[in-house]
């Protein structure tokens, strides 16, 4: 019986001495990927995607129905074309300020409402333009740059916290879009409306997937050609730093929300024109929510500093997927929710500085109080051994 | 002896006699701005009855569960931290309220634990996250408020109404208010008349009141809010006091809860979506700042009955569409908003002194000018 006892305790004790050498070797490379900073995103992409892989075989499938490309992978990134602008901007103004834009969606149901009053006139349910589409786009996005730099105003001239300042718009902005259109949906019936939301006759690919993929470029372009990411960051690290070494960060500020409120107009009018309709009740809803949780889940800080667009782009791609996946194995919309709100508290917890040091902390002190006790087991084995 | 206090020069005579507190300028404009918008209508709207008791008291009875929803942002408010789940917590407790009583049949009592623990539960593990691991409050409480909107649903995604005898009871009650009435066209008498919701409204704002104002942990709620670091050095355990704000704010959200189950008896998806504005627009507009360390119960009280007022006033304005009050709230809270951040200044807490200071100044110089010009000229 002691025999047995002593030869499960030298087991335990030869597998902990292995375990630590696995460790120490492992350690470096192991801090290395996991500390890069899109780790986590693609970590999190990867297990979403390997889960789909499990649950659909045919996930990477890509075939051609009625000339445009359909699969899984596609409809996931045209599903995502909305929120993947709307990332764009949050992530600057994230970074920018360490705030959010929470007037995001409903700067979405403005941009739409007066492109789509505009387009109809008085009537709201036609198929002719009574307006130029060109017209009627541009006073939509000026709607959101607009918007945006009403929020810029309040967050960089009279310094009022960005949550704060943006929430006047939340609260407002949907009232105001139904005021737009007189609370009732505007159904745009002109084909060329779709041009925006579903396909130009001829390409293959859906025109969300293009017009998002188009801003990311053009967004990484600004970011990395002009110094517009540099100032943001240096802004979002220690803005009175950066007003005395010389940079307007009042300015610096105001752009990033006005780019934030011209995004959040083209995925406005992106969004209404997928549908076909403008319904400033349901159009983009609940999607700073998720455009907030892109940006961490890509590896961003909240609290502001350094932003990587890559990251972002990764992390709206999972929000869809996860929520794609959760509709497939489903989960009601409304009940969405709950996961989400579970897994942006895990992902936050995980990645919070004092979470990571309990962590490590916890982790030296076992390892620390394994050594003494496996030399004594030792001890003991090899007493045994002898006799 | 008594010891003159130091006062620099300039000052004028009105705040050198007895100084104002940001706080105090704030709460004022609030009440003046309440009365000022009451008598105006009620001038303005003869014809319907904003002179009657019965009136001004309803006021409270029909937003008493937004007065404590509010009671609760404004302590969490004061820590400078923020809870926006409230709403959806309402949400949540009215529906499992309804479902108890419906669908399982338990006895009416025990809907109240039940809404309590529910607010307690968030409002321990919400204080836990932003207290202990730092989160930033707003992503912890957004997260808060979809996963209770989202268990609203998983709970029942549909309509629920209330139809037990005991709850309906309660709901219905009516504690008439002696010597106020006003007699009607008919002879009959309109009595003025709180309901057990806003009576227990009023208890916990004076519970509040006195907590904030006397008691050891309202103190340190301010001091945490108004300077987290100097707190520390003074002593004050910042964290638990965080987590208790927060807790007490879930606490009031519970309680917040089960009044507008008592006002609206049935649980529905759709309950207390955005109420949580409501609440911080109505806290803001009080007088509480939004960072953090400043803010009165009392003022919180005067901002939802601005609120009320405001849902009531719209649509005689002759306004139908649902979207005006809304609109209107969210104007009156950027003119707050603003006003609080002139006043900050720059930062500094004298900032709306010294504003004022040169604006008499500027003011005095004026006058001065005109009195040395008039003779000469």
């Amino acid at each position: 019986m002691n025999k047995v006892v002593v030869q499960i305790k030298r087991f335990f004790s030869r597998l902990i001495v292995i375990f630590q050498r696995l460790f120490s070797i492992l350690e470096t490379p192991l801090r290395k990927i996991f500390g890069h900073k899109l780790a986590i995103p693609l970590l999190v992409l990867t297990a979403v995607i390997v889960q789909n892989i499990i649950s659909t075989p045919n996930f990477f499938d890509i075939s051609i129905k009625n000339g445009l490309l359909s699969g899984y992978i596609p409809s996931i990134m045209d599903e995502a074309g909305e929120l993947l602008i709307i990332t764009l901007g949050m992530t600057l103004v994230i970074a920018v300020s360490g705030g959010v834009d929470l007037s995001v969606g409903p700067i979405m149901a403005i941009a739409a409402s007066f492109c789509g009053l505009l387009l109809n006139g008085s009537e709201y349910r036609t198929d002719v333009f009574q307006n130029p589409y060109i017209l009627a786009l541009f006073i939509g996005l000026l709607a959101g740059v607009l918007c945006g730099a009403f929020n810029g105003i309040m967050v960089s001239y009279l310094k009022i916290q960005p949550m704060i300042a943006t929430l006047i718009l939340f609260t407002a902005g949907r009232s105001i879009a139904k005021l737009i259109t007189h609370g009732q949906t505007i159904y745009i019936m002109n084909p060329v409306y779709k041009y925006l939301g579903v396909q130009i006759p001829g390409v293959p690919i859906r025109t969300t997937i293009l017009i998002s993929l188009l801003f990311v470029i053009l967004v990484t372009l600004l970011v990395k050609l002009t110094s517009l990411g540099l100032y943001v960051q240096s802004v979002g690290i220690n803005g009175s730093a950066a007003r005395l070494v010389g940079l307007n960060s009042n300015a610096v500020k105001f752009m990033a929300f006005v780019i934030c409120g011209l995004l959040a107009g083209v995925a406005g009018l992106v969004g209404s024109s997928g549908v076909g309709s403008v319904n400033s009740g349901e159009l983009g809803m609940s999607i700073e929510m998720d455009a907030i949780l892109a940006v961490a889940l890509g590896g961003n800080s909240l609290s502001g500093g350094k932003f990587s667009i890559a990251g972002s782009v990764i992390g709206a791609y999972t929000i869809q997927a996860i929520t794609t996946t959760l509709y497939a194995m489903n989960v009601r919309p409304d009940q969405l929710n709950v996961f989400k709100a579970l897994i942006i508290v895990v992902i936050i917890v995980a990645s919070s500085e004092i979470f990571k040091e309990r962590i490590k902390r916890l982790i030296r002190r076992i390892l620390s109080s394994i050594p003494k006790s496996s030399k004594k087991t030792t001890v003991v084995g090899g007493c045994s051994d002898e006799n | 002896m008594k010891i003159k206090p130091h006062t620099t020069g300039d000052s004028f005579p009105l705040l050198k006699r007895k100084r104002i507190s940001n706080t105090g300028i704030l709460l004022m404009i609030t009440i003046l701005l309440f009365f000022t918008l009451y008598f105006a209508s009620t001038i303005y709207f003869k014809s319907s009855n904003f002179a009657k008791y019965s009136v001004f008291f309803n006021l409270l009875n029909n937003k008493a569960h937004l007065l404590l929803l509010a009671l609760g942002l404004t302590v969490v408010l004061i820590t400078g931290s923020i809870d926006i789940s409230v709403g959806s917590v309402t949400g949540l407790v009215s529906m499992v309220i309804a479902t108890m009583l419906t669908q399982e049949g338990v006895d009416a009592i025990w809907t109240i634990p039940a809404s309590l623990a529910i607010g307690i539960v968030f409002g321990a593990v919400q204080g836990f996250l932003v207290a202990y691991i730092e989160i930033q409050p707003f992503i912890v409480t957004l997260s808060g408020l979809f996963f209770a909107r989202g268990m609203i649903s998983v709970i029942n995604a549909v309509s629920v109404p209330i139809s037990d005898k005991t709850f309906m009871s309660w709901s219905g009650a009516k504690v008439f208010i002696p010597f106020l009435y006003n007699e009607r066209k008919n002879g009959t008498l309109d009595i003025a008349y709180l309901t057990p919701a806003s009576i227990i409204a009023i208890v916990v704002l004076i519970i509040l009141i006195i907590t904030l104002k006397k008691t050891k942990f309202g103190r340190a709620l301010y001091a945490v809010g108004g300077n987290p670091q100097s707190a520390l050095l003074m002593g004050i355990n910042v964290r638990k006091t965080k987590f208790m704000a927060h807790v007490l704010c879930g606490l009031l959200a519970g309680i917040g809860g089960f009044l507008f189950t008592l006002l609206s008896p049935s649980g529905n998806p759709g309950n207390g979506v955005a109420y949580e504005i409501d609440a911080i627009s109505s806290s803001v507009i009080g007088g509480v700042m939004l960072s953090g360390g400043v803010g009165l119960p009392i003022g919180t009280l005067f901002g939802v009955l601005i609120n009320s007022l405001i849902e009531r006033v719209v649509p005689l304005l002759g306004i139908t569409e649902a979207s005006w009050p809304r609109i209107i709230t969210s104007a009156f809270l950027f003119i707050f908003i603003v006003l609080q951040s002139l006043f900050i200044g720059a930062g500094s807490k004298k900032g709306l002194k010294l504003t004022l200071q040169r604006w008499m100044t500027n003011l005095r110089h004026v006058f001065s000018r005109r009195k040395k010009n008039q003779p000469s000229s």
